[in-house]
Formats: structure tokens, sequence, C-alpha cells
């Protein structure tokens, strides 16, 4: 698990190194056998579960905060943000820790996953609009889908995905 | 080889607000008829260091602004005019006048030229004896289609060429010059002796040579008498003076710029020689006579040569009044082109620095960072010995003694680190006798001010946010507070007023008194403004102290005219909502006849608090150690329940409204009974409630970190701090808390400040 967290870190590192204009690099994290992708720019560390400090009244998505080196980092649940079903949280249950730009500041905030699963380079031609359904109130957070090795993933807006305030 | 001046913006701008503020304090002191010249002088350098440094960054609108103030100054210390009271005020309106000036080139916002020229304008009328009422009704007489600032508006036209010249920035100026304007050819001489520690000032001749010859021509000739034998010659000695001739169209006060910086370390002499107009020069027909004879004059007048820069207007000016009639429109021409010129020197390339902000410390301050360091140094050092070989019994006593060590002196660094960002409250007290001054005058009050614990220091943060509420509460006094002479003598009191500022620290706090010898609060109305206003009834029986804090309430307001300083209605609340965003407090204390008393109390820093660590369920809560009252284990006799299921605690004949710390942030697993857990009264805003917690873990001083930068605002939260174990603890905002149970006191207690009014009886 930590070896896991350790190549990632690294790949997370080296990123800058192979940077194209149009190719651009995400991290995938797996939840309920779907899988997901952030811009791999935006992720500063991945990191184990640890005990939060609660919040108290908070929104059941956020699970509490911790110390990040002495800054306080709130952590957001995505299973909750999602209204998936929530998992105990096991060894696997990793965070990524994101650096989020909103107008006014950019904010550090981690999110929970079940798992981390790879990073792609991704080409922006090939990134499709996510179709809007009616049921899924989660279609905001999506920014679009896309076909790698014949697994869909999800891209994450995080800059929708983050805001707490307008949820 | 060119410089990047912006670079060193920023700390002009500093030095420049500093001097303002010493000029000001400097100028309040002053009365008029006494001339303190060691007062003038204080103003005077800080004027002329504030136009030096315009000079040298470029920022022309400074310069030629301060060049009024500073001639002004000049001629009240030379004794050449009195100082009235007139002169004080103008003095003052330019301070302001150039804090806001100087502000707008910071920030690179527009300059306020209405303002800036008409305060110029009325310095240059001083300048030319016109001043307001005097002589200014027959210079209007003598010719009437022409403003009265003619002949300042002549000068600045000197010094807009005396300004321009150093920075090329606008010498398209002269094409909009006035056609009548008169081009002469000037010879001066100059004698320039300087003292023999000259470049030991950073000065180099050089340069200054360099520069007249960029004016016009020159010749120099060095005297090389004084030079000693090459044997007994000093290297950094400048033995050498010179002498040199300067042809052109240079006016005094052009070559006065330029040996600006060496003129206290000089003997500089200039003398006007031989002047005579261009024939170039488009002159009206009228004027040929006036000017002519105005060149034939000045050698008389002139030549008796003013040795300092600051003589020259006014030896111009006596040259000008003879010449009496200069045509009234090249005045009207430069001054809209001196403004269009003032607002291209405000966008200089500047960067963005505004916002950065610094703080002078006392080098004290710094030796006591440094010793302490150095200390820190030699106990890491005993340390890492106690790491080197085997460990034994008496390595295990070094080592405490080294931890203990370290302990004390990482709490000693602590301190000082802190300490630097601590400033005396004089920062803040010395704005007062201004803002005094001026409310008193518009209100017709005499009012005297005594500042008390001057030195008393406080964060610098805090000090920032303090002064806009103090500012209204001083104003307050004067305004609701003190009476008006006649209204003083009718009661058999002293026709000046008093109002102390006061500070002085108080446990861990800080606290500011401002306190008046006026009527005191009117209580009668308070309350009846208040029962209007439906914050309390009729039957409502309140003490005084309790009336008196209704004047906190938004909207309220007992002033029966609506006046510009205060009365409006918007101002205490905004005051106690400042206050309190600062983890501080305020109170009043009243008596009719006698004052009132208006006591902030301030913790003394922000970024540190002395907390109590409380544990809720598995979690661990800060309560700011300022706010707690007690501690106690809870006897359910004296627990009584009032309607609505809330709790009130009876305490020593006061009710004590209890909140359950578990149940407002929804803990589970927390004690919930009463008689099982502890209750920590607590009080803010005057308002006591116990929180009951689980237990007590113990006291410690924790560094407040934001919790708002990647989250947001959480009620009854003010901020979170890191424990020793690397955890995460949340500090309780207390009348956040208060606000979130809203909480409704029993009985005529019931001062519930977050009742909607329409909800009032």
């Amino acid at each position: 698990m930590s070896d896991t967290i350790e190549t990632i870190n690294n790949q997370i590192n080296d990123t800058d190194i192979n940077a194209d204009d149009n190719v651009q690099q995400y991290l995938t994290f797996m939840m309920e056998e779907e899988e997901y992708g952030v811009d791999i720019l935006s992720v500063q560390e991945i990191r184990g579960w640890e005990e939060v400090t609660v919040i108290p009244n908070a929104p059941a998505f956020v699970k509490g905060v911790i110390n990040l080196r002495g800054t306080i980092v709130p952590l957001i649940d995505l299973r909750a943000r999602f209204s998936l079903a929530t998992k105990p949280y096991t060894a696997l249950t990793v965070v990524v820790v994101i650096k989020v730009e909103f107008e006014l500041d950019n904010k550090i905030m981690g999110i929970v996953v079940d798992a981390v699963s790879d990073v792609y380079s991704i080409d922006d031609a090939s990134i499709s609009q996510a179709p809007s359904s009616g049921d899924n109130a989660n279609h905001r957070y999506i920014k679009g889908l896309v076909n790698v090795e014949g697994q869909m993933v999800s891209l994450l807006n995080l800059t929708k995905l983050l805001n707490l305030e307008i949820s | 080889m060119s410089i990047d001046l912006s670079q060193f913006y920023q700390v002009f701008f500093e030095e420049s607000f500093e001097g303002l503020d010493i000029m000001e304090s400097e100028l309040l002191s002053l009365s008029p008829g006494e001339v303190d010249s060691e007062t003038i002088n204080t103003i005077f350098r800080a004027a002329h260091s504030i136009k030096g440094g315009g000079g040298t960054f470029g920022f022309n609108v400074v310069t030629e602004f301060t060049h009024g103030v500073e001639t002004l100054l000049d001629q009240i210390r030379d004794g050449q005019r009195e100082l009235t009271q007139y002169h004080i005020d103008l003095l003052l309106q330019s301070v302001d006048c150039l804090r806001d000036l100087l502000t707008a080139l910071q920030d690179e916002q527009e300059v306020d030229e209405a303002n800036t020229q008409d305060v110029q304008q009325k310095i240059e009328a001083v300048l030319n004896d016109e001043e307001p009422g005097t002589a200014t009704a027959p210079a209007n007489e003598a010719a009437p289609s022409a403003p009265p600032e003619i002949e300042p508006d002549k000068k600045e036209t000197n010094e807009e060429e005396l300004g321009y010249g150093f920075f090329d920035e606008s010498y398209e100026q002269d094409e909009d010059a006035p056609q009548g304007e008169v081009r002469t050819t000037k010879f001066w001489e100059i004698s320039f002796i300087p003292e023999p520690h000259l470049f030991k000032t950073g000065n180099e001749p050089l340069f200054i040579f360099r520069e007249l010859a960029d004016l016009a021509e020159l010749s120099v000739t060095a005297d090389t008498s004084k030079l000693l034998p090459l044997k007994e010659h000093v290297i950094d000695d400048c033995m050498l003076s010179w002498k040199l001739t300067l042809t052109g169209d240079v006016t005094e006060e052009q070559i006065n710029e330029v040996f600006e910086w060496v003129e206290d370390d000089a003997e500089i002499k200039l003398e006007l020689i031989a002047e005579f107009e261009d024939e170039d020069t488009e002159v009206n027909e009228e004027d040929k006579p006036v000017e002519a004879a105005a060149a034939q004059k000045s050698e008389s007048t002139l030549t008796p040569s003013p040795t300092t820069e600051a003589d020259a207007p006014k030896t111009v000016q006596t040259a000008q009044a003879k010449t009496s009639d200069v045509p009234s429109s090249p005045p009207a021409k430069a001054t809209p082109a001196k403004a269009s010129s003032g607002g291209k020197a405000k966008k200089p390339k500047e960067s963005k620095s505004s916002e950065s902000t610094s703080i002078r410390v006392g080098i004290d301050k710094v030796d006591s960072l440094i010793n302490i360091v150095g200390e820190l140094v030699i106990t890491q050092a005993m340390l890492s010995q106690v790491g080197e070989g085997e460990f034994d019994e008496h390595k295990q006593l070094t080592l405490q003694e080294g931890l203990a060590q370290l302990a004390h002196n990482t709490r000693d660094l602590q301190e000082s680190v802190m300490r630097i960002r601590m400033l005396p409250i004089s920062f803040v007290f010395s704005r007062f006798p201004r803002v005094v001054r001026d409310t008193a005058n518009k209100l017709g009050k005499k009012v005297e001010l005594k500042l008390i614990g001057e030195q008393t220091e406080l964060d610098k943060t805090v000090m920032e946010k303090i002064s806009d509420p103090m500012v209204h509460l001083v104003r307050n006094s004067l305004d609701h507070g003190l009476e008006t002479p006649e209204e003083r003598a009718a009661v058999g009191k002293g026709e000046t007023g008093t109002v102390i500022l006061n500070a002085f620290h108080q446990g861990g706090n800080i606290v500011i008194e401002i306190k008046d010898d006026g009527k005191g609060l009117n209580t009668e109305k308070i309350k009846s403004k208040a029962i209007e206003n439906g914050l309390i009834s009729q039957s409502d029986d309140l003490t005084d102290d309790e009336i008196h804090l209704l004047i906190f309430q938004p909207g309220f307001s007992t002033a029966d005219q609506v006046s510009d300083i205060s009365g409006r209605g918007v101002g205490m609340d905004v005051v106690r909502r400042n206050i309190e965003s600062l983890n501080g407090s305020i109170e009043v204390m009243s008596e009719a006849n006698k004052g009132s008393t208006f006591t902030i109390r301030l913790p003394l820093t922000l970024a540190i608090l002395d907390g109590q660590l409380v544990k809720v369920s598995t979690n661990t809560y800060i309560i700011p150690l300022i706010s707690i009252i007690e501690s106690l284990q809870v006897d359910l006799s004296q627990v009584n329940k009032v309607g609505g299921g809330l709790e009130v605690l009876r305490l020593r004949d006061e009710y004590i409204p209890i909140i359950k710390l578990y149940k407002l942030f929804h803990h589970d697993g927390a004690v919930e009974k009463l008689e099982d857990g502890l209750l920590v009264i607590v009080e803010a805003d005057n308002e006591k409630v116990g929180l009951l917690v689980d237990d007590l873990l113990g006291q410690q001083q924790v560094v407040i970190k934001s919790l708002e930068a990647n989250y947001g605002k959480v009620p009854g939260i003010s901020g979170a701090t890191i424990l020793g174990d690397g955890r995460v603890s949340l500090i309780v905002d207390i009348a956040g808390l208060i606000q979130l149970a809203r909480l409704k006191k029993p009985g005529h207690q019931g001062l519930d400040f977050e009742r909607p009014v329409d909800e009032a009886v």
C-alpha cells in the first residue's frame, strides 16, 4: 500500500517532464467499481487515511480536518459527495490532497477515495461530454468522459466538486 | 547605467508617511505667534526629505507640492512671516493633501488634483501675501479678469521647469507653455566650496557639474589653493573648491535643486551677474516694457544673492511685485497643463507592492532574538553531545537538563518573535490630537486630549484594526459626551472638556479606555428610544448599566440631530462587531454630568492564545482562557429548567444559562448529564453562559491557525490549532456559540441581542 503511494507520488513529481499542450495527465482512482480522474497538476500528494478532527455541524461529506505540515486541510469523502453508499475506511483508503483554484483564492483540500488506480496521459480531443441524465445530480461534478483501454474514466471538475459553498 | 528605482518606492512611501505623521504631530503642538524653532525645524526636515525623495523617484507632483510648503515653513523659521492659525491649518491641510497624494501614487490611483491644486494655490497665495481677507481683494481689483493666483502661477511655471528638469517626463510642457512666457539668458556665477568631508557623504562634484551642464552652458574653474602637499593629503578629504559660471535660461531654483543634496555639506553662493531677454521669444507687446523693467531691476534686487534655495521664491516674488502686472492668460493656461503632467507622473511602472506591509522593529528586539538563537545553538550542541557514545545515568541527567533548557529557549524565542510584531500603541494614539482638534473645531467645543500609556505594546494586526473603532469612539465622546463651553460653564465645569485615552496591560489583555468628562449617557433618552425601537419593553426593569449597553444595538442613535460627525445610527454596533472580531470586548460606564468611559479589552496578539483544553466525547476543544470565569461541578439543586427546556444555573445571585456543547455540536458519546460533566462558566459581551463539557484536559498556549483558509467559517468556532501530538483541535468562539444557541435569558435579564425587532414585545 505504502509502495503504491510512493510510486504514484514519484509519478506526480515526474509529470512536468512530459507535459504537452494538448495532452494532460490524469490521476485516476476507484470508487464503487468506477474510475475517476483528476488533473494531476492539481494533485499535491497522496496520503493514507488518518484520524481527522470532526468539524461540528459540517455537511456529511466533510469528514473533518487534518494537520498537513501546519496547515489545516479539510477532507471530503467523495462517496458521500456523490451520495454513494459509505464504505468503512481500510488500509487501502487513500486521501488525495488537491490544490483547487477558486476565483478568490486557492484552497487545499483532501478527497477520500477507495483506492488510487493509475496515471494516464489523455489528449484533450478524446474527452467527450458527459451525457446529462435527469436522475444524476452528480453530473455537474463531471468535466468529461474518456475511454482508456476500454475502460471509461470520468474526469472530475474539481472547482465544482470542492466548492462547498454552492452545495 | 540605470537603476530600477521602483524597488525603493516602498521605502520612500513608508518614510514619507512617517514624515507626514511627524509633521502632523509637530504642527499640532504649534500655537500661533510662538515659533518654537526646534519644532519648525523638525517639520521642515520632514517636509524636506519628502520633497527630496519625491524628486529622486520622479514623483514631481509631490516635489512641486512640498516645495511651497517648505518655502512657507522656511519663512516662518526665519521669522520673515509670523505664524498664524491660518498657516497651521493650511499646513495641516497640506499634510492631508500629501498623504492623499502619496497614497494615490502608492496604489497607482488617480490623484485628486482639484484638492491638491486648491491647497497648493492657497499656499502660493500666502507666499504672495495674499492671505484670505487681506491682500486678495485689491489684487482682484487690479486685474478683474484674472484669478487671484496670477503670481503664484507665474512662479509655478518656474517650479515646473525645475521639477521636470530632473526627469525628462514632460519637457513637452513647453509646448503647452503660454505664449507670453519670456525666455531669458542669465549669467550665473556659482561658488561651490565643499566641506572636506563631502566625499564621505557619498556626493561627487563631477555629477553635480554634469547636471548643471545639462541645464545650460557651464564653465568650471577649480581652486586648488587649499590642496595639501601630496604627503599630507588625506585622500578622502575634499580640499578643492570651484567657481562655476552658467549661461542660459536657468532659474535660481533649478540650480539650487542640483545642489540640494550637498547644501548642508558645502558653502554655495549663487550670484546673478546679468540677465538678457532672448530675442527669439514671443512676448506680448504690452509685456515687454514690464519684463524689461524687471530685467533691469533684477540685478539690484537679486544680486544680494540669497544663499539658500528657500529664499528664492521670496526674492522672485519681490521682483514680480515690482513688475506688478503680469498678463493673466499664461497662468490660466499653465494650470491645466500642470494638472495633466501631474496625472502622467502618477503612473510610474511601479510594481504592485502596496499590499505588502512591513514593520520597523527596534534593534533591541532583534538583538534579543539573536541572543536567544545563540543560546539555542548552545543547547543544541549540548544535546548533540549527549547523543554521542554510550548512554549512562550521568548522560540522562544532562539530557534532562538540556531538554529543560531547550523548552526554556523555545519559549523565549516564541515570545521574542511575537514581540517583533508588537508596536507601541502610540502609533494609533498619535492620530488623535488631529482628530480631536478638527472635530472640536467643527463642533465649537474646547477639548483637551490626554494620552496615557502610549508605550503600551500591541500586536500590529490588532492595532490596525482597532484604530477605526477608536476614532469613532473619540468622535462620539466629543460629539455626544462633551458639552459646549457655555453648557459646561452653566453646570459649573471648566470650559475646556477633557478626553483621556489610556492604554495599559491587564492580565493577558490590553485595555484601552476612552474617557470624557462630559455629560454622560442620557439614560432616560436611551431607554425611551429603545422602547420606541422595540428593543425593550416598557415593563422591562433595566439597570442603568444595562440601558447603557443598548447603545451598541444596530441602528441605535440618541443624537437629536444627525451631524456629519456622528448620529447616523451606524457606528456603535459596528464598533462592537469590529472589536469582537478581534476577540475583544467593549464596555461602557457612564455617570450623569461626570462623563463616560468606554473600555476596550483586547487580546495582546491574534496569533497565540492561552487556551483551556476540554473534552467533549472524543473531541478536544480549546476555550480561550480569557473568556473563562470559572469551572465547576454542578450542584443539581441549583439548576432550574425554564420554558423551552433551557437549563439555568443559579450561581451566586446570577442565573446562568447552560449550553451543552455535545448537543450544539452534535457529538455522540459525550457526557450528557450535568452532574457527570463539568461546567465551564464563560463570558462574552457581558453575557455569561455555562458550557457543559466531559472533562478539563489542561491549559496551554496555542498557535491559532485559520480554518477559513481552506475550509470556511464554522459557527461557534473561531479557528484551529495543532496540539502536541499533531492533531488538530478547534478553538471555541464564545460569542459565536451564544449566537448559535440563540439563547433567551429569562426575566428582566432578557436582553436578547439576537432577537429580531419585530418579534419583540
